[in-house]
């Protein structure tokens, strides 16, 4: 009987015949106070237990990397007694700081509008505004993929991921000089004729380093010594221009 | 040379950063103004967020204003009896001035209000300081005019009358704590020192000798904007220390430049130079209110979930 179930389960499930295995060139990125932006290597290797089925379309990466969820408020402007003042907003519950997708083709022959709204995997799919709909929503968000887009910070790279024997794959990312400190997950799809075979996810960490760490944690924790600190610092540099320039002029 | 920038989260170049306030400090050396109706605005352009470059502005005015008021206290042009009054005005105004600007914050409307201060302040500043220069201008090439007498104005009947000695007024407190209270509203919502409407306003409205404006325009801002700086960094967390220290190297080499420049000209075709200036960033804003922008949308984002 056992034996039968296990059957079943077998057949009713599709084998997993091609799985992902990942390494990332690095799982930690530091800011320090020299950083100005940072490259990642996303690559790996598909593994398979049959050859590689036909039929279906030749095998496609996605890789997707995706920054720190925040909510934030799209506002738009409107003329008011001649001038451009900031009228209706619209509430995004979380929207990535950072996100990136690239892929090994044109996005429409690698992934169908289902699976993409299954797995949340462009950009406006990324962006979670639930229990906001409003009319017109679909006007915010796209506003705001277009300013991330113009700021570089929502990118879509087709083409940008190296596959080879449909078994080896990389792809170099760039990571901003804006960047903000948190868990930047890194999902990968594999598809095959638009539909999700695989996926694997993990997480590179960004943070803050050294003074970065310090003078930041000094201005959310102690707010009062930190500003005490800015205005000692101040009136010292003012102070040493003074007797400098008194020094200079005479 | 690349400086990622804690608190506003933004990486700079340096050299950018410090030009900025070596240009800023040329300006403040040769008129005598803090700057911090330049800095702010030029802070935006270079992508810093505008919540640190209000808060930061205020920073670097508390450095390059207290260089300034000791060279004054050497020379004794400071009246520190209406520096005390100004202050009192102005801490409560700063106070005030940051309610508005958090309440503002809030519902999205900080931006206009931050350039439509600058709009009517600029403006108004502006055009006072360039018909009176023109005028002061005219009047040194005519020879023989006599400069005119001191005239009474309306607010020398208000109580409260205190003594004014490095001034010689004998006026009522009401006036100057009404201006300091003004200009510290502005202190908080501009990101500004307020010299550049506090110092017409000495003159004008209260009467004060020119040679004892800018000391005591400089004593209070001090106090104030190191005020506004605190309550930034208390309440909203936006006093980049980083983007101050750039700001004040480069402000601190800049106003020893201009002060060399300031005294080769005229202080007549100093003030019509100043006045332009201060009309050029005033137009520069005013057209961006009035004329249609590119990008209609804008995002704001909240603390991370």
């Amino acid at each position: 009987m056992i034996r039968l179930a296990l059957l079943l389960v077998a057949l009713a499930l599709p084998a997993r015949g091609e799985e992902i295995v990942l390494g990332l060139s690095r799982d930690q990125v530091a800011i320090t106070a020299t950083f100005d932006g940072s490259d990642i290597l996303i690559f790996g290797a598909v593994r398979r237990e049959a050859p590689p089925p036909t039929g279906a379309g030749p095998l496609q990466v996605i890789v997707t990397v995706s920054g720190p969820l925040a909510p934030a408020t799209v506002r738009r402007k409107e003329r008011r007694a001649g001038i451009w003042v900031n009228t209706e907003a619209f509430e995004v519950d979380a929207a990535p700081s950072f996100y990136a997708v690239a892929t090994t083709a044109p996005l429409d022959e690698v992934l169908t509008a289902t699976e993409d709204l299954r797995h949340g995997i462009t950009t406006p799919r990324a962006i979670r505004a639930v229990g906001n709909l409003i009319p017109g929503a679909g006007t915010y968000v796209s506003a705001m993929v277009r300013i991330r887009e113009a700021q570089d910070l929502f990118r879509l790279q087709e083409g940008a991921v190296d596959l080879e024997e449909e078994t080896l794959f990389r792809t170099s990312l760039a990571l901003p000089a804006n960047l903000i400190e948190g868990n930047y997950t890194t999902r990968i799809f594999l598809t095959r004729g638009g539909e999700v075979v695989d996926s694997y996810q993990s997480v590179i960490g960004v943070q803050k380093v050294g003074i970065e760490r310090w003078l930041y944690n000094l201005a959310q924790e102690r707010a009062p010594l930190y500003g005490l600190m800015s205005l000692a610092l101040a009136i010292l540099a003012g102070w040493a221009a003074s007797v400098a320039f008194a020094g200079w002029r005479r | 040379m690349q400086l990622y920038l804690p608190i506003a989260e933004v990486s700079v170049n340096i050299f950018l950063i410090l030009g900025l306030g070596g240009l800023v400090g040329v300006l403040s050396g040769m008129f005598g103004v803090g700057g911090g109706f330049l800095i702010t605005p030029l802070l935006f352009l270079a992508g810093i967020p505008p919540a640190v470059a209000v808060a930061t502005s205020t920073n670097q005015i508390v450095a390059s204003s207290f260089s300034a008021l000791l060279g004054h206290l050497r020379r004794r042009t400071v009246d520190i009896a209406m520096g005390a009054v100004l202050l009192v005005g102005g801490l409560l105004g700063s106070a005030l001035g940051i309610v508005v600007f958090n309440w503002l914050k809030a519902r999205g409307q900080v931006d206009l209000l931050v350039e439509l201060s600058y709009v009517v302040f600029l403006g108004i500043v502006g055009a006072m300081m360039f018909i009176e220069s023109v005028n002061a201008l005219v009047k040194s090439r005519r020879p023989g005019a006599r400069p005119k007498r001191r005239k009474h104005y309306w607010v020398h009947a208000l109580p409260l009358k205190m003594k004014f000695r490095v001034s010689g007024l004998y006026i009522s407190a009401i006036p100057p704590l009404l201006v300091g209270l003004s200009v510290g509203v502005l202190a908080a919502i501009m990101g500004v020192g307020g010299g550049f409407v506090m110092v017409p306003a000495m003159i004008y409205l209260l009467g004060m000798p020119t040679k004892v404006v800018i000391g005591t325009s400089l004593f209070q801002i001090i106090f104030v904007t190191a005020f506004t700086t605190m309550l930034h960094a208390v309440t909203n967390q936006t006093v980049d220390i980083a983007l101050a220290l750039l700001l004040i190297a480069g402000g601190v080499i800049g106003a020893q430049l201009g002060t060399r420049i300031g005294a080769r000209m005229k202080a007549e075709q100093l003030r019509i130079l100043l006045a332009l200036l201060v009309l050029a960033v005033c137009g520069q804003l005013a057209l961006g209110l009035v004329l249609r922008p590119d990008e209609l949308y804008e995002i704001e984002t909240g603390a991370p979930a």
